[in-house]
């Protein structure tokens, strides 16, 4: 946001002077300042500092009274897939803790449903995962919410704050359901639902400014102390990078791991973290910053018939439409949303016609961008300004670290494999991963920052534990392999590996090879596609192996898929479940239940996309 | 109950290969449990020593190995997988199979070898007992192609002699089927058949539990051709005709290739004839020649141990004294010969049996599609339409063999179609040149051999057409290594690969393969090859006696010396 007199308290003068330091900070010095100014101003005078709603800094909206009553009891649960809700979960409570509250924060599924009749104040942060469906550690917690069991709960006052990806159909469904159903059976919503997109930092800092002010309100206030406030500006840390403020990590090595003559391109890209302070474990992700592709924003703006140095305000910014569109929008994914806001700018009927059809549109949006929407369904009303508050922000990608810090402290490794098609005649191209791919030279920098994936972790070092990752699945285990060699871990590892064909597609080969050799990867079986005229897949080979399998999931072995979602885990899970079955003499409902339970121990996990 | 075979002791401690074959368990390794593991495309060195009996080697793409490592992807392993083809005959519903196995497990392509058979590059572990089993359905196994065993027996395949050739290359065969190992290994690992249980020395009543000390190569020529390079054998056979009959043959042995860089106790050898056997007893004459090899070849050091050196080290008389008390007769006096060429003769001949026979020059044995020259895809019509055979030569060309005079106007039309060429628009020199694999897969190369070969004879072309003797046949062969594939030390040029662009040029073959050639130049470039060759073929142009070959010129004006023994290959070291 740019100051100006009309939405700040400075005058004129004030306004351009901040305006012209404000431009010339670097990201760590704002946030550097932002905590300083909170903690000096409250010692200098107290209460007295003119309350600045905008502000993201975590100074009370209100100025304090001195007063002390009992504190307030806040329970804030995460349903998380990926780690975002739970980190953002962890955040707030900290927060909410320094301002005096009592605050519990816990996954939904270490949540005990019998003290639902005990909770005073609720704040859920809920993510969606793949078709609408609540994220592996939720599942139970909604299932009992939504089924006869659950009890009334109007004693509890409530806010949910969803986190979903607006390019997919059932945007943020999990968070609408928890806000629903907790309305249903009798809460008491003190601040609306927000739904975030991928770009959830300002919607999710402004849901939560919101439930402060709320839970401040009243009777229980409470004084930040001095020392308090000091803290608080320590516990902005300096290295927390985000997609606002990510690390220009340094390229040291980019090799395409895929053989003469592949059909796949697998990109091994090797990161910088020196004086970073970025820490990460194996299993957590990497989020990269990419910006779209030249040639695409340049057909789409002659599409438009725009002017790319036109000047265009994009959130806070004015910058030039060719700059917004390759660095700050995304021009690549449709969603029924994006095509919504475009609709009102054409009197094109197909296009409404499309917005009615649910299959249809489904059908259309897959594999297309917006230059397709562009060039059909013509003519537009909109100029610059109003075509690009249609689009979203960029979001990141995320890529599962294949790299264990014990073993390069000062780098982070990921695994992209590089997307490419064709639909109706043009070469579509994966903007992270052919950025990457295409652009990317060692030497250049990419903005990254850790999504934390607390639900891909390693067990002790005992536990054997086979993994399943197919592809570019394979990157957190060799993440998890490395870790384990620094570690001397003793506990039994299997992977299960495998691709289109053994001579190119086979990554990091050699690497594994000598892991099996020396002994710290116990077993490795591989499964090839097309080098045979039969498809084998990763699946089929657990299935070859199943009495095996068995005795390891017995002994107390974690499972963890890693890959595409759509096919591979799905099958993976249904072999998982008939090796269980027809090895433990089982049902197939007590296979199911089975499979569930290790879910529930943490012994089942599962990064797909 | 055939007796156990007791090897003489020796001096030495045995190679490694020995210990291999002695805990092999005749031929099994660990073989099936190695072309199980699906995480690597390669097998260990231990039982790729073993393979090779199989008639397979584990080789990788040299091209890619750098850029493979820096990948993270373990060399490109695929196997070299040779056909067991006595006097390289097959049908062409044989040639179909191959065609077809190239097509589906190969790198697309058919190797002729200078042995008289195929071989396919590029064959991926997992696809090797499929492979092995469909050439099992046309009868074509790959049984002893390789390793310390004789190999495929060469048969003289001139068309003009078609009763002959036909009585030649059944004796190939029978030689071929008798020294073939016994062990039941190739049968069990490949073709799934069950082990036998009985005892070992059974299996092998011939070799023995450690088999030969090295290969050992058995070749027949039919005068006055000489394509099978009947010198360069272990054992090489010159069919004795009388009155248009065979009826026996001349017997030379210890000739061999192969020799090592730097040892100059190592050295091409030419076979020596040491008498005349009528045909009946020639199988077991083979067998008693390769017996003595057997027990006396040096087993301790690999490179001392081809049979040319057991010759040379116990003496020629001896070792035919010995062979002699073996059979329990004396060798009859050398009967007259004489060859004239050890090359092909291209294009149509009509046989003795009124069938006709065309050779094809095939440069360098490699037979794929190229723009503009579908050769593979030409074969495999002619292979559909054709009641005859196909021949393959050691001079790596084929001949499409037995056409009956009504058929030939079809195969003649295909011929035309796709410009299958007898050479004619090729110079002499091409149209007599060999090259052995070499890079990419060979391991042993050290130069580039077939990929290079073709380019160089462009060049000599320009100075040889300046000259006049572009018609003029002349052998000019390359190996990557001094290991002898493509017989370099026989030709009338000859280059043996050093290091990556730098051969040793070697002069003074004669035609017809019974001279060897001499070191000329060591370790030069393509440079100075020509700058070499360019005043010898002028001088030859224009000093050459009346019909006078290349390589006889040359030794003649003492250019380099005459070699008939190989013990002389080298310089002799001047102190």
């Amino acid at each position: 946001m740019k100051l100006e007199v009309n939405n700040s308290p400075f005058n004129e003068q004030q306004v351009t002077q901040l305006n012209e330091l404000i431009r010339s900070l670097t990201t760590q010095q704002k946030i550097w300042l932002t905590g300083y100014l909170s903690a000096t101003s409250l010692e200098i005078n107290v209460g007295t500092v003119e309350p600045n709603q905008s502000s993201v800094a975590v100074v009370p909206a209100q100025a304090p009274a001195a007063v002390q009553a009992k504190a307030k009891d806040i329970t804030v649960l995460f349903a998380s897939q990926t780690g975002t809700a739970q980190g953002l979960a962890k955040k707030y409570g900290e927060q909410l803790k320094e301002l005096g509250f009592e605050v519990n924060v816990s996954s939904m599924s270490d949540f005990k449903t019998n003290n639902l009749k005990k909770l005073d104040h609720l704040l859920v942060i809920a993510s969606t995962h793949g078709e609408g469906e609540p994220p592996d550690n939720a599942i139970s917690f909604y299932n009992f919410l939504q089924g006869k069991r659950a009890p009334k709960l109007d004693h509890v006052n409530y806010s949910v704050l969803s986190l979903g990806d607006s390019s997919y159909e059932f945007f943020c469904q999990t968070g609408k359901d928890f806000d629903a159903q907790l309305e249903k059976l009798g809460a008491n919503r003190i601040v609306d639902r927000v739904d975030c997109d991928l770009d959830f930092d300002e919607q999710a800092t402004a849901w939560f400014e919101s439930v402060k002010g709320k839970l401040q309100e009243g009777a229980v206030e409470q004084t930040l102390s001095e020392k308090e406030a000091a803290s608080t500006v320590l516990a902005i840390p300096a290295t927390e990078y985000s997609r606002n403020n990510p690390f220009h990590a340094e390229v040291l090595e980019k090799i395409n791991l895929n053989g003469e003559g592949s059909n796949k391109e697998t990109i091994h890209l090797e990161l910088s973290l020196e004086e970073s302070g970025l820490t990460y474990e194996p299993g957590d992700s990497l989020a990269i910053l990419p910006t779209n592709n030249e040639n695409l924003v340049n057909s789409l703006i002659q599409a438009l018939s725009f002017d790319a140095n036109k000047s265009v305000t994009v959130g806070e910014n004015v910058v030039s439409l060719q700059e917004a569109l390759t660095n700050v929008l995304d021009i690549t994914t449709l969603s029924k949303p994006v095509l919504e806001k475009i609709s009102e700018f054409t009197a094109n009927n197909e296009l409404q016609e499309l917005l009615q059809n649910r299959d249809e549109l489904k059908q259309y949006i897959y594999g297309r961008d917006l230059l397709d929407v562009v060039e059909k369904f013509g003519p537009f009303t909109w100029d610059e300004q109003s075509f690009v508050t249609t689009l979203r922000k960029l979001p990141s990608r995320q890529y599962s670290i294949s790299s264990s810090q014990a073993a390069y402290p000062e780098e982070v490794h990921v695994t992209i494999g590089a997307v490419r098609y064709e639909v109706d005649g043009r070469q579509r191209l994966g903007v992270c991963s052919t950025e990457i791919a295409d652009r990317i030279e060692v030497g250049d920098k990419v903005r990254v920052y850790v999504q934390q994936s607390p639900n891909f972790k390693l067990p002790s070092d005992e536990t054997p534990i086979i993994m399943i990752g197919p592809g570019t699945g394979i990157a957190p285990f060799r993440s998890f392999i490395q870790e384990r060699e620094e570690r001397g871990a003793q506990g039994k590892s299997w992977l299960f590996f495998g691709d289109q064909h053994f001579v190119t597609d086979f990554l990091y080969q050699t690497e594994w090879q000598r892991w099996l050799k020396d002994g710290v990867l116990t077993k490795l079986n591989v499964a090839f596609s097309r080098d045979q005229e039969e498809k084998v897949y990763v699946q089929h080979k657990i299935e070859q192996h199943a009495q095996e399998v068995y005795e390891w999931l017995q002994q107390g072995a974690v499972v963890y898929v890693c890959g595409d979602k759509d096919h591979m885990a799905k099958d993976v899970h249904e072999t998982l479940i008939n090796v269980i079955a027809k090895q433990g003499n089982k049902s197939k409902e007590e296979a199911e239940e089975y499979l569930t339970e290790l879910k529930a121990q943490k012994r089942y996990q599962r990064d797909v996309y | 109950m055939v007796e156990k075979i007791v090897l003489p002791p020796q001096e030495g401690k045995p190679s490694d290969v020995e210990e291999i074959k002695i805990e092999s368990n005749y031929l099994r390794g660990s073989l099936v449990e190695s072309m199980a593991d699906e995480t690597s495309a390669g097998i260990s060195d231990w039982d790729n020593r073993l393979m090779k009996f199989h008639g397979s080697y584990l080789q990788d793409d040299r091209d890619q190995r750098l850029e493979r490592e820096r990948k993270k992807l373990e060399p490109a392993y695929q196997f070299m997988v040779r056909v067991r083809m006595p006097g390289g005959v097959s049908t062409p519903q044989q040639w179909l199979k191959l065609d077809e196995i190239s097509e589906k497990y190969g790198n697309k392509t058919i190797k002729l070898t200078t042995r008289q058979t195929i071989q396919f590059h590029g064959i991926l572990k997992w696809n090797m007992k499929k492979q092995m089993q469909e050439l099992n359905s046309v009868l074509f196994d790959t049984y002893a192609a390789c390793g310390d065993v004789n190999r495929n027996v060469m048969s003289n395949s001139n068309p003009h002699q078609s009763q002959l050739h036909q009585e030649t290359f059944e004796l190939a065969a029978k030689i071929s089927e008798h020294l073939l190992p016994r062990s039941n290994a190739y049968y069990e690992i490949w073709l799934d058949k069950e082990k036998v249980v009985d005892t070992q020395e059974e299996q092998e009543p011939i070799y023995g539990e450690l088999y030969l000390p090295r290969k050992f190569k058995i070749g027949i020529a039919v005068p006055p051709t000489n394509d099978v390079d009947v010198f360069s054998q272990d054992i090489g056979l010159i069919a004795v005709v009388e009155n248009d009959e065979l009826i026996g043959f001349n017997v030379a042995i210890g000739g061999g290739m192969g020799m090592t860089h730097g040892d100059t106790a190592t050295y091409p050898q030419l076979g020596r004839l040491i008498g005349y056997v009528p045909k009946d007893d020639i199988v077991n004459v083979c067998e008693k020649i390769m017996t003595v090899q057997r027990d006396y070849g040096n087993r301790s050091v690999r490179k001392y141990a081809r049979f040319k050196y057991t010759v040379d080290r116990l003496g020629l008389d001896n070792v035919k004294k010995e062979i002699e008390k073996r059979l329990g007769y004396e060798f009859e006096e050398v009967r007259p010969y004489s060859f004239d060429h050890t090359g092909d003769r291209y294009g149509w001949v009509e046989g003795e049996n009124g069938k006709y026979h065309f050779t094809l020059f095939i440069q360098n044995g490699r037979i794929k599609d190229i723009e503009g020259y579908p050769l593979k895809t030409a074969l495999r019509e002619i292979a559909l339409i054709h009641k005859g055979e196909f021949r393959m030569t050691g001079n790596q060309n084929m001949i499409i063999a037995n056409v009956a005079p009504r058929a030939k106007k079809k195969i003649e039309e295909l011929i035309e179609k796709y410009n299958l060429t007898d050479g004619k628009n090729y110079s002499a020199l091409r149209r007599n040149s060999m090259a052995c694999v070499a890079l990419p897969t060979c391991g042993l190369a050290m130069a580039e051999s077939e990929r290079y070969l073709p380019s160089l004879i462009t060049k000599l072309e320009t100075i040889l057409e300046e000259n006049g003797l572009q018609e003029q046949d002349i052998t000019i062969r390359m190996t990557g290594c001094p290991n002898g594939c493509a017989r370099a030390a026989m030709g009338e040029i000859g280059f043996i690969g050093k290091g990556p662009g730098k051969y040793n040029m070697y002069l003074g073959a004669s035609h017809e393969g019974s001279r060897l050639n001499k070191i000329y130049k060591e370790n030069i470039g393509e440079e100075e090859i020509l700058a070499s060759l360019q005043p010898i073929f002028e001088r030859y142009a224009k000093e050459r006696l009346d019909g006078e070959y290349f390589g006889d010129f040359v030794t003649r004006v003492g250019i380099v010396e005459a070699v008939t023994d190989g013990r002389d290959f080298h310089n002799k070291v001047t102190v």
